[in-house]
């Protein structure tokens, strides 16, 4: 921080006591302070810092990427991570899954009026440090607030660009029958230990959310086999719901192996007391990868290498079927199907 | 999982099969009704279909609390929240169930009504304290196995004098329903359903017990298996009423006697006993009137009771037209065979309350066993 700059705010920001108030989102001198004092302290980097309505980079040659992803978990902080390092994971995963190398985040808060500034700071913190750890700079941003009532706390919206290398094609369409499908690591992880974190659920895990950027490890999996056909992190609708957009956009069928798809002890169980199914609960830090039968081995050695990958898995096969179900041999003996979700297994959970 | 993948293991589950397969007499058909949506989900789940015999088939029966409740007493909690402010608390299954005019709880949610999902009466308790000023009012549904935790609510109300906390009580009885199903004519005729044998609750009778079922098994001569949820469970169930159909019995059993006594939960029975009481007639929806098959709170409980503090009518809705939830309620009919299923009724468009909660035989049909159906096309 510049001596210019502690002049213009002789008072620093309340961070310790002080909340959020209408007047960080006004668009005064205030909102100025919130942003100096937090964003660009914590986020620093040289394109935020020229503090103009946009950041500017030049363009590569080639193909891009860009998605977006708006972040309103409950409760905000959580075993394994919080709002702040979800919203750059979820979004660098979005991205990633294209074979992209992330680049930049963009990250727009909605503050509700009355939030503290101190929870304000440790999520912001955490973002800073998630950013830094993937090596993904957060360039550009906005501020709004709302009347208490009108939100619930903080929700934050991350945009993020990234470049395809040449020769990368991978798609949700392009899973032919024949194809293997890997997972990362074990299902259920994220979505237990929010359930375990809310307060009307009153059970105690030691489950932690595996939110993580998966950009490293597809950066390991490319160079082992390029020509992977399918990414994608089974985020909110867990394995089950990815598996069958897959399918549909691939116009084939899947058949997977219950028995082969890793799910740690601790969360079957809790999905055992909840009634719920893990094969739906959402994941923030795991992909599913669909290749060629010839990739596959090659591909679950990287995986493995890979602190992000150690579990990865064969869970099962892409097949031929036109109504596109994804169906499963059971554990048990028998095979069911591996159906979309209906309805919501619980809300709000990144 | 201790205690939990012991009742699914692979091996057991096999040999389980070649015995079912040793024990079927060729050529006869053995259909057997679970009465519980929880069998129906375990059936499909671990698909326990697949490890039977051609010639034995489930019947899903109605107990999936969400879906025998009638439409009148949704319609009731949505004009309740319309017009009287309250605070509705309810299990999320009840949520999505459609009532009349295209309702819904969650649609009710959307626009304003002020709905809490809960997992327990406990959580409707504490909502009640927090919100002092605010009458709470609590949507009771279930089996016996829901019961108990309702009349400890409404105990616990009347010794902390929670003047704001009420029950809208919809605590239906097993024994009742079972029996009606038997006394409908499509199966008492031997019609259009042949039914061989019962599976028997299993929550349900942890607390009952198996005692009520002494008197069906012999006044109707079928033979009812208790049989937990797990699917070996219903394996080893399924293998004790074949055994009894093949031998000419038709005695009440108990496989799941690590839970279940032959007199139940006694403690849990004089709970429900000293806060609730037998009504003479209630509507479920796929059986209509059932006499004697559900509960009601005692006058000497009757401030907690929602009916009579709210003054609530009896409503009497018809379900939407060609919704086969009725006929597949009682067995007569397979969700397949309804007009509605898979083309306009799905579980995210649910018509009929059979496709609502996972326990309903239509959902799970759709959502585990649709395959099959597609296969066999």
């Amino acid at each position: 921080m510049t001596a210019k700059k502690q002049n213009r705010f002789p008072v620093g920001l309340p961070i310790r006591k002080g909340i959020v108030d209408m007047t960080h989102g006004s668009g005064g001198r205030a909102m100025a302070q919130l942003i100096e004092e937090l964003f660009f302290k914590h986020f620093d980097n040289e394109m935020l810092n020229q503090a103009n309505d946009q950041a500017s980079f030049n363009v590569t040659t080639g193909r891009m990427v860009m998605s977006t992803d708006g972040h309103v978990i409950s409760p905000l902080f959580f075993p394994g991570g919080d709002i702040g390092s979800l919203s750059v994971h979820g979004t660098i995963n979005d991205v990633a899954m294209s074979g992209a190398k992330p680049l930049y985040l963009a990250a727009g808060f909605i503050l509700e009026e009355g939030f503290p500034l101190a929870d304000l700071e440790k999520i912001v913190i955490s973002m800073a440090a998630a950013a830094k750890d993937a090596g993904v700079a957060i360039i550009t941003g906005d501020t709004k607030v709302v009347e208490k009532g009108s939100g619930d706390g903080v929700f934050i919206t991350t945009t993020g660009i990234g470049t395809v290398a040449e020769g990368i094609h991978i798609s949700g369409d392009l899973a032919q029958p024949g194809d293997a499908i890997l997972v990362s690591g074990t299902l259920g992880d994220h979505g237990v230990a929010i359930m375990s974190s809310r307060e009307n659920l009153q059970f105690e895990t030691t489950i932690e959310s595996d939110s993580a950027a998966l950009h490293t490890l597809i950066a390991d999996m490319l160079v082992a086999a390029p020509a992977i056909h399918c990414l994608r992190d089974p985020t909110r609708g867990g394995l089950a719901t990815a598996l069958n957009e897959l399918a549909q956009q691939s116009a084939v069928g899947m058949r997977l192996d219950e028995d082969s798809i890793p799910i740690n002890p601790a969360v079957n169980a809790a999905c055992e007391l909840l009634g719920l199914d893990p094969l739906y609960v959402a994941n923030e830090g795991k992909l599913i990868c669909i290749c060629a039968p010839g990739d596959t081995n090659s591909l679950l050695a990287v995986m493995r290498q890979h602190p992000l990958g150690r579990q990865a898995a064969i869970i099962g096969e892409v097949t031929e079927d036109q109504h596109g179900f994804v169906q499963m041999d059971t554990s048990f003996g028998g095979s069911r199907i591996v159906d979309w979700l209906a309805g919501e297994q619980l809300p709000r959970i990144c | 999982m201790k205690y939990i993948d012991e009742f699914r293991n692979r091996e057991l589950a096999g040999k389980l099969k070649q015995s079912i397969e040793k024990e079927v007499v060729a050529g006869q058909q053995y259909n057997l009704m679970e009465f519980c949506g929880g069998h129906t989900h375990a059936i499909f789940r671990y698909g326990v279909q697949d490890l039977m015999p051609e010639n034995v088939k489930f019947i899903h029966g109605p107990g999936c609390p969400v879906c025998v409740l009638p439409i009148g007493r949704i319609d009731n909690v949505i004009q309740l929240v319309q017009q009287e402010d309250v605070i509705l608390c309810t299990y999320g299954d009840m949520m999505r169930v459609p009532a009349s005019n295209r309702m819904s709880l969650l649609k009710l949610k959307a626009k304003g009504g002020d709905i809490r999902m809960v997992y327990s009466t406990q959580d409707a308790l504490k909502i009640a304290r927090d919100n002092p000023e605010r009458e709470v009012v609590f949507f009771a549904i279930g089996f016996e196995t829901t019961t108990p935790p309702t009349a400890v609510a409404i105990k616990t109300a009347h010794a902390e004098d929670l003047q704001n906390f009420s029950v809208f009580c919809n605590h239906v009885l097993t024994p009742a329903a079972i029996q009606s199903i038997l006394e409908s004519p499509e199966v008492r005729n031997m019609g259009s359903v042949r039914i061989d044998g019962f599976f028997g609750p299993s929550h349900v009778s942890s607390i009952i017990g198996s005692l009520p079922y002494e008197f069906f098994a012999e006044e109707f001569q079928k033979p009812v298996v208790i049989a937990g949820f797990e699917p070996l469970d219903v394996m080893q169930s399924a293998l004790m009423l074949i055994r009894q159909i093949n031998t000419g019995r038709h005695q009440v059993e108990n496989e799941y006697s690590r839970v279940v006594s032959r007199e139940g939960n006694l403690k849990a029975q004089s709970l429900v006993a000293e806060v609730m009481e037998l009504r003479r007639s209630f509507e479920w929806r796929g059986l209509g009137m059932v006499p004697y098959s559900a509960l009601k709170i005692k006058q000497a409980y009757d401030h907690f009771d929602a009916e009579q503090r709210f003054n609530m009518p009896t409503i009497s809705a018809s379900d939407v037209k060609s919704c086969e939830c009725p006929q597949i309620l009682r067995g007569a009919k397979k969700p397949t065979d309804c007009k509605l299923f898979g083309t306009v009724c799905t579980p995210e468009n649910p018509m009929g309350s059979c496709m609502v909660s996972s326990e309903g035989a239509c959902a799970a049909y759709w959502t585990y066993g649709r395959f099959r159906q597609q296969q066999h096309t």
